[in-house]
């Protein structure tokens, strides 16, 4: 079973961002593997692991910096990798899903990939569509949010999350597009070794405008904002003043 | 102002950290003002009584915890930030600032608080000056000696000082460098109410690895390679003996999936990402060369960098968990850690179930020698004695210091006439009989009891 993992180069989740310009800076801003690509690197790996894959495939669209995101892919274990290079904007603002999933149909094609792992979304973006969209495309079957994946490379079960509970759905038969939820696992760190083992591996780069797709953006974005700031909570006399505030103020009582 | 009620008392009087220490007092004042703070010392310095001032309570030789029901002069209520001037750095603040939210302040304007410690959520920069606070930044942001450009403080009497607590400049050559009387004197010269501190620019690279291998003499190694290699951009170098990890494990996942006997953690700081990744990897790559790192992570993230941390981090209150902690801090020459930690294991009767933790600040030859009876939360006196003369004898020769970060407080004052000469003992108890009279600043802490007349 050949596995193909979407990796996607975003603003590190531990940075705060600013709004400049009517859009989130990004100058001299640390960047890392998106989380919820992370775990899905990490499922591949043990999939391949437990004999059940035969090589997994980490691709990325973005900058020559991305190639720094394929390196933590191939240190997890990724056999080799896939650069689309572009120096479009990545998180929405100019290269969005459906521009996205085209180019991951194509690779898919020409891979003659059985399974694509992709997180459910990227924390910059949000958006959580490329995997639906490219099932669409593919016109194959998808699991999204992913808690737990279990398959013997033919069939496979997976369990997902949903807001009211966890939903047990089966493929009879691959291929099909799943997306990772947080969590499916929890993700190795990159070893020394397997950082100097990764500088070997073969990283194959294209130029995501050479590939005969519209990258041109579906959607215009109208306004960047940050989101008001929280209000100071405020202290109160007495359970009267209090009461005469959550009914008259925050309308949260009758 | 004043709280006087016995079960709000438990917060100020019990030991936070350590469960170690426990005092009594009846009354907390919690001053919101400094003008506040001097007419309460006025009054005690009047009435003759003790006062034991408080900030954070994390301490860990018992220096804020009353011993004789003094008066807790709690300084968490001044908890105001006055100024920062963002080309100068310099961030002028009230005592009971709690230095995460200090740290927190500081990176929103692109700036760094020079001190991280691991209690820093609850500790207040008014304790960490007056005891001098050390932490895993001081080998790149210096001590805080040299980066508290000014304070204010009020003395027993009730008179206020301004030692140069003037967010307007940095260099001053006016006079006696009277702060630094007060940086590290644990509360026994006078209080202090307003820090002006010193605060470098946040780095826009940060990364960390976490290293292992199998022995002191090649922490040693790794030590002199990442300061000649990483040169510029180490930041922080501290290491862990399998001792301390086998109990933290417990509590907190390790990025690596053996047991080894020593581990390290290192955090580099530069302003340029790729320069600090391709020299961090060389680095890694030539140790893993050389053999001497058999095994280690490199962080791909700002969350795992915070993993690594959280490791270090937690050595010392889950080794507190386990039992009893006969605990060290001590200075040394990096290259007779090993010869210490040698003396002390022969000193540890076999029938005990004693597990010695080894942890700590190694590029500042700073060690956190930890021996903790596990499942037994009652001293043993005996052993803690003999422990502790091994640990002073070993120590004393080879030229180190038995209070590298800790401080004295109310535990290690004792030692002081075998450390310091007669001529120098003298010297500072008559700085304490001058700015101190009548001895009601945190009374029976940092100088031990005259031996001679009075």
């Amino acid at each position: 079973m050949k596995i193909l993992v979407g990796v996607k180069r975003v603003v590190d989740y531990a940075v705060k961002v600013r709004v400049q310009n009517n859009t989130v800076d990004l100058k001299n801003i640390k960047m890392s593997l998106n989380p919820f690509c992370e775990i899905a690197v990490e499922e591949a790996v043990r999939l391949k692991e437990q004999k059940v894959a035969d090589e997994v495939v980490a691709m990325t669209i973005g900058p020559k910096q991305a190639t720094e995101t394929l390196r933590t892919a191939l240190a997890m274990g990724a056999d080799r990798a896939i650069h689309i290079m572009t120096d479009l904007r990545t998180d929405y603002m100019e290269l969005q899903p459906f521009a996205v999933s085209q180019i991951f149909q194509k690779i898919v094609e020409e891979e003659k990939s059985d399974l694509v792992l992709l997180g459910k979304q990227g924390i910059d973006s949000d958006c959580g569509q490329t995997g639906p969209m490219l099932a669409g495309l593919l016109d194959w079957p998808q699991i999204t949010f992913a808690a737990n994946i279990e398959t013997d490379g033919t069939s496979m079960t997976v369990e997902r999350e949903t807001d009211s509970g966890t939903e047990t759905i089966k493929i009879p038969q691959l291929p099909a597009v799943v997306t990772c939820d947080l969590r499916l696992n929890e993700p190795r760190y990159a070893t020394l070794p397997n950082i100097m083992k990764a500088k070997k591996k073969k990283v194959d780069t294209r130029v995501a405008e050479d590939m005969g797709i519209d990258l041109s953006p579906r959607n215009q974005v109208l306004e960047v904002f940050e989101p008001a700031p929280r209000k100071e909570g405020i202290m109160v006399e007495d359970i009267d003043s209090l009461i005469d505030k959550l009914k008259n103020e925050a309308g949260v009582i009758a | 102002l004043f709280v006087a009620k016995p079960h709000l008392t438990n917060v100020f009087t019990g030991d936070s950290r350590q469960k170690k220490y426990n005092g009594d007092a009846s009354i907390v004042a919690r001053p919101q003002t400094t003008g506040e703070v001097s007419r309460i010392l006025k009054y005690c310095n009047e009435k003759r009584i003790g006062v034991v001032p408080q900030a954070g309570n994390t301490g860990l030789c018992g220096g804020s915890i009353p011993i004789a029901k003094e008066v807790i002069l709690s300084v968490e209520c001044l908890n105001e930030i006055e100024y920062f001037d963002s080309i100068s750095g310099i961030l002028g603040v009230q005592a009971g600032c709690v230095l995460q939210d200090l740290q927190n302040y500081a990176a929103a304007k692109n700036h760094l608080v020079p001190i991280d410690l691991g209690a820093k959520g609850t500790c207040q920069i008014g304790g960490n000056v007056s005891t001098n606070a050390g932490g895993s930044y001081y080998y790149r942001y210096g001590s805080l000696r040299g980066n508290v450009l000014g304070l204010e403080v009020v003395l027993a009497n009730g008179d206020v000082l301004n030692l140069g607590y003037n967010p307007s400049h940095l260099k001053d050559n006016t006079g006696y460098d009277l702060k630094s009387l007060f940086i590290g004197s644990e509360g026994t010269l006078g209080i202090v109410t307003k820090v002006a501190i010193l605060c470098p620019r946040l780095p826009r690279s940060k990364c960390a690895a976490f290293l292992s291998c199998q022995n002191f003499e090649q922490v040693t190694k790794i030590l002199q390679m990442a300061k000649m290699q990483l040169g510029e951009i180490l930041a922080a170098f501290e290491f862990m003996d399998d001792g301390v990890l086998s109990i933290v494990k417990e509590k907190v996942a390790l990025p690596l999936s053996e047991m080894y006997p020593y581990c390290i953690l290192i955090e580099t700081h530069g302003s340029e990402e790729d320069h600090d990744r391709e020299k961090i990897e060389r680095f890694l790559t030539n140790t893993m060369e050389d053999g001497i790192v058999l095994d280690g992570v490199l962080a791909q993230s700002l969350s795992q960098v915070e993993d690594f941390w959280k490791i270090r981090e937690s050595c010392n209150p889950c080794v507190a968990e386990e039992g009893f902690v006969y605990k060290y801090d001590i200075s040394l020459p990096v290259n007779d850690f090993p010869l210490f930690i040698e003396d002390i294991r022969n000193k540890i009767p076999p029938e005990k179930a004693l597990r010695t933790c080894n942890y700590g600040h190694v590029i500042d030859g700073n060690l956190h020698c930890n021996i903790v009876e596990l499942g037994n939360f009652k001293v043993d006196l005996e052993l803690s004695k003999s422990l502790e003369e091994t640990v002073l004898e070993s120590v004393i020769k080879r030229g180190g210091s038995i209070s590298a970060e800790h401080g004295l407080g109310q535990y290690k004052h004792i030692h002081l006439p075998r450390i310091r000469d007669s001529a120098t003992l003298s010297s500072m108890y008559a700085i304490k009989q001058q700015f101190d009279p009548k001895g009601i600043m945190n009374p029976g802490k940092y100088l031990p009891p005259q031996m001679s007349s009075e």
